[in-house]
């Protein structure tokens, strides 16, 4: 048998080379130039660039790579890499998303508090591997392109120099994980044994004529989707995610929040709606169950939290049921743009949030409290945290996160034939208690500041180092993604259609 | 592009934006509100006059695009359903700034509070004025947040918990409600393809029965929050004990119109078969609210509270004539929800300067004889109250009367004699209502005097409360200048 010869179409696949180039480069940058300490930095900004100019200029018709020749109707022409419209909006917003936390961990590189080439190979390489799954178009390249996304996560979220912390967090992220893919490592072995296949044309066909063997891919496929339920932090896959924020530094933990999350999306998207459209029915109905447990979880769970980093980490899980729930309504084309919109706003606000964070603990804060009037001392910093909070919940004058939310409601009561209307409903109640903990932050935000009398009464014992009084100064880099992300939010809430127009090329 | 409603919201807008740039000369910023609210209220003037000219047309109309992809336009313009409520609106802005030009909130910063108002104000009349279902409910929610912010942190001063408390509670059943609004929105998109509400008009109504009848009921909890309708108005007596003075003003003048103007507009025009089969509903809570009101406000000892508990009975009354489901309804509806404004205001107003001057609007640390002590702000207090009663020749007279009419020859399609009973009990609910207005003026009011005298009303507070006066003799005498516009909608919109 001989191999059937390939062309490789270089174009598709750049961006995710460009990344693991531009990763490597920075490693050796690193290694052989630690004086300059921007150059790894640099590397890496380039490497998105490139990346990102490589994507937009294959706007025009989708892509394929690493095809087999079909033989007519019987096998169709199936190709590991795809790349159409929905891929290059997911491209769009995890490369948009990467360069910011990379803006966002360059204090910490400078400082010497993260090592720069580790953390810029590491944090490209992962991202690199969130592209794959975006263009995946069998079961295998999606699994290994998952994986890529979470082996470099593990070492990013444990690599705080001496800090017992993130290695523990490290550790719960890692056995997580690990077990999930072994769950998704099964289904595919069984689909693939029922099926005889792992790409998505052959699957979809045989699900849809399964027979007798049907069960056994269903369940297959069930077990596939466990990873990546595991990436959006699905309840019940939501666990690792609090002390995994905590523990790793905050702008991974930003990355994990966004770019992590769409790529389990992304992923999700691909196996639902190509390989398994014969099954439409019963698993919208799984997806509405986890959607609605998933914002009430993570809502409820927020409810509770003092630590910035925690409720926004309970806040990301309440986030990732509301991107479910256009997936719950069927899928369509339409669902998809609901599901890429509302992760772009997402991005975009939630990174800023976490900018802001960012910001905060380098005083050497951490609570909610600790932020009390915030607004009023950094009113650019403070600012852009409220706004970005107003786009999380939903409320004017945030209006982009009302509008995402609204085409969220939309794709719900529009559910081609399905009735997801009882969704919407879950959904409405979960927007409400999600004001409490956003509003109960942004209230605490435009507090007078406390003087600096009152705080050394509160930390008697400690110094009276956990001030944010005018003094302190934010890194030009943080005050350049607070900037970037509350200028798009607000770009974005005057004309909404741009978000829309952004994603659906 | 920019028309005059885009202005008419601008302006506050901008105006809220330089109050705060000049927030560290308070009095300078306060002015500045004035000025911006006077230009406004001038403003809001002249589509009204166009309105009633122009019978049942929209006016100062602005269309363009603004979401392509969701089907959402930038749809501005006013009727005569829309417009009365735009002046209603800055109305009672204008008098809100021009009170915190002499006084400083209690608690909190002024420049800010002013820049809020101005604020809810662009917002409200954005509401107004919206005829794309998706821009009403953007400026719908855009009031949420200054007015949970006015409530939260220039609310009452001797309770910082219970304040931001009552200002989250308010905030949180109005998001749900307003949710299960934009629920009802989506599925008129999904069944129609388009959210314009001039295009709904006609398309809307040949939606299948029981699609409407789920529309109809998202739109009876969605608007039955934010009225409120009886079991959903819990939220109404804390948020207005709590809030400060102009806070309550705009809340019962302002936001709960917002609820019964959505149900006007958008509920039986859009769904009239919908509306029909959960009319009976609306009109039994709308009744039971006003009884419920009544009785609740016989137990209160909070002047602020009882106010509150009296607008759940005068929106009760409202809800009583939109779902009669005729233009008779409709218009008394309209009047009433104006009447209810400017009485409950210049209420508030009063109960707010009681406050200033004893501290408290408990009614025993309030006393007796303010006739004595304070005899021109007794006055003022006892002809609101008697303006709220429903005393024939002052504003909530005809509101009552007319909302009690038209449930007496309800549409054809409702059940007479249900709409016979809910008159009779509203009827008793009116009684009610006299009996507790009358027993708050024997107790604040007359008596003999034991406690000191308080200062009487003063210059500025003349300025702010003689519109509202004025307004209640106008509307009680003249009731044809708002019934004439208000019936002139009907005819056009519905039936």
């Amino acid at each position: 048998m001989t191999l059937p010869t390939q062309e490789i179409d270089w174009v598709a696949i750049t961006p995710p080379l460009a990344l693991v180039v531009a990763g490597l480069a920075a490693l050796l940058v690193d290694a052989f130039a630690p004086r300059f300490r921007v150059g790894a930095g640099l590397v890496g900004l380039t490497g998105i660039a490139v990346a990102v100019l490589s994507t937009l200029s294959m706007r025009e018709a989708p892509r394929s790579a690493f095809c087999f020749a079909g033989s007519g109707l019987e096998v169709p022409t199936s190709c590991s890499w795809l790349v159409d419209d929905v891929t290059i909006a997911w491209w769009l917003i995890m490369l948009i998303a990467t360069a910011l936390v990379l803006l966002l961990t360059w204090p910490a590189t400078r400082s010497g508090e993260l090592p720069s080439g580790e953390l810029h190979f590491l944090l490209l390489a992962s991202a690199s591997g969130a592209l794959a799954v975006a263009a995946a178009g069998d079961l295998i390249t999606l699994i290994v392109a998952m994986e890529t996304v979470s082996l470099p996560a593990f070492a990013l979220v444990a690599l705080r120099r001496a800090d017992r912390r993130g290695a523990e967090a490290a550790l719960k992220f890692f056995v997580a994980s690990v077990v999930a893919t072994a769950f998704s490592l099964l289904g595919i072995s069984l689909v693939y044994g029922s099926t005889g296949s792992v790409a998505a044309g052959p699957v979809a066909t045989a699900t849809a004529t399964g027979g007798a063997i049907a069960p056994v891919i269903g369940v297959g496929m069930v077990l596939t989707v466990v990873a990546l339920a595991f990436k959006v932090a699905a309840v019940p896959f939501q666990v690792w995610v609090p002390d995994t924020y905590l523990g790793a530094p905050i702008p991974v933990a930003g990355y994990l929040s966004v770019v992590s999350k769409a790529a389990g999306l992304a992923g999700l998207t691909i196996v639902l709606v190509r390989f398994m459209a014969a099954y439409v029915e019963t698993w919208t109905a799984v997806v509405a169950v986890a959607a609605a447990l998933t914002m009430t979880v993570g809502n409820l769970g927020a409810l509770r939290q003092r630590h910035v980093v925690r409720l926004l980490a309970w806040s990301s899980v309440a986030q990732a049921g509301y991107l479910l729930v256009p997936l719950a309504a069927g899928g369509s084309r339409d669902d998809v743009t609901a599901v890429l919109a509302y992760t772009l706003m997402y991005a975009v606000v939630n990174l800023g949030a976490f900018a802001a964070a960012v910001a905060v603990a380098s005083w050497g804060l951490s609570s909610v409290e600790d932020c009390a009037g915030l607004a009023r001392s950094h009113p650019w910093i403070g600012g852009s945290l409220a706004f970005a909070l107003l786009c999380l919940a939903g409320l004017p004058p945030g209006v982009v996160g009302l509008i995402a939310k609204v085409a969220i409601f939309q794709s719900a009561v529009d559910g081609a034939g399905l009735d997801t209307t009882w969704l919407a409903a879950v959904m409405a109640v979960n927007v409400a208690i999600g004001l409490v903990y956003y509003l109960r932050f942004l209230a605490v935000l435009f507090r007078p500041v406390p003087s600096r009398a009152q705080r050394s009464d509160q930390h008697l014992a400690e110094d009276v180092g956990g001030w944010h009084g005018l003094d302190r100064a934010v890194p030009w880099s943080t005050e350049f993604v607070v900037s970037v992300t509350l200028a798009a939010a607000v770009v974005l809430s005057v004309f909404p259609g741009l978000l829309f127009a952004a994603v659906s090329p | 592009m920019i028309g005059g409603l885009e202005l008419l919201i601008g302006l506050p807008l901008l105006g809220a934006v330089a109050v705060l740039l000049l927030a560290r000369r308070e009095q300078l910023a306060a002015w500045v509100g004035v000025v911006v609210g006077t230009v406004t209220l001038a403003g809001a003037v002249v589509p009204w006059y166009s309105t009633i000219r122009d019978d049942g047309r929209f006016v100062a109309r602005s269309d363009a695009g603004w979401i392509a992809a969701l089907d959402v336009r930038w749809s501005l313009g006013l009727d005569a359903l829309s417009a009365p409520l735009v002046v209603l609106t800055a109305l009672l802005s204008w008098c809100c700034l021009v009170s915190l030009v002499r006084r400083a909130p209690v608690c909190g910063f002024r420049p800010g509070l002013v820049s809020l108002v101005l604020v809810i104000e662009a917002a409200s009349i954005g509401t107004f004025a919206a005829l794309d279902l998706i821009v009403f409910f953007v400026f719908f929610e855009l009031v949420l947040i200054p007015m949970w912010f006015v409530i939260a942190d220039w609310g009452d001063e001797e309770d910082p918990i219970g304040r931001r408390r009552a200002a989250t509670r308010f905030l949180v059943v109005t998001v749900i409600g307003s949710a299960l609004m934009l629920i009802g929105f989506v599925l008129l998109h999904v069944k129609t393809g388009t959210f314009d509400v001039i295009a709904l008009r006609s398309l809307a109504p040949r939606i299948d029965h029981s699609t409407q009848v789920v529309i109809a009921a998202f739109f009876l909890f969605g608007f039955g929050a934010k009225v409120p309708m009886w079991p959903l108005h819990f939220w109404l007596p804390d948020a207005h004990s709590k809030a400060p003075t102009v806070g309550s003003v705009l809340l019962a003048g302002v936001l709960l119109k917002l609820g019964t103007y959505g149900l006007l507009r958008f509920w039986f025009e859009l769904v009239p078969s919908g509306a029909t089969t959960v009319a009976p509903y609306l009109g039994a809570l709308g009744v039971v609210g006003i009884v419920y009101g009544a009785l609740a406000c016989l137990a209160q000892t909070d002047l602020k509270r009882l106010i509150a508990y009296s607008s759940v009975g005068h929106m009760g009354f409202v809800l009583l004539a939109v779902s009669t489901l005729t233009t008779q309804g409709r218009a008394a509806a309209n009047f009433a929800n104006v009447a209810h404004g400017v009485i409950t205001g210049l209420l508030f107003f009063v109960v707010g300067a009681v406050k200033d001057r004893v501290g408290s609007t408990d009614l025993e640390r309030i006393g007796a004889a303010l006739y004595a002590r304070a005899p021109r702000l007794a006055v003022i207090f006892a002809f609101g109250a008697v303006a709220s009663l429903g005393l024939p020749g002052l504003a909530g007279f005809w509101g009552e009367m007319l909302a009690m009419l038209a449930a007496y020859s309800p549409a054809d399609e409702l059940s007479r004699p249900t709409y016979l009973t809910f008159m009779a009990v509203a009827g008793l609910g009116a009684v009610l209502t006299t009996a507790y207005f009358v027993v708050v003026i024997r107790r604040v009011c007359q008596g003999a005097s034991e406690h000191d005298a308080v200062p009487d009303v003063e210059g500025d507070e003349w300025v702010a409360w003689s519109p509202l006066v004025a307004a209640v003799l106008v509307l009680g005498i003249f009731p044809v200048v708002m019934l004439w516009s208000a019936s002139s909608s009907a005819s056009a919109g519905g039936r």
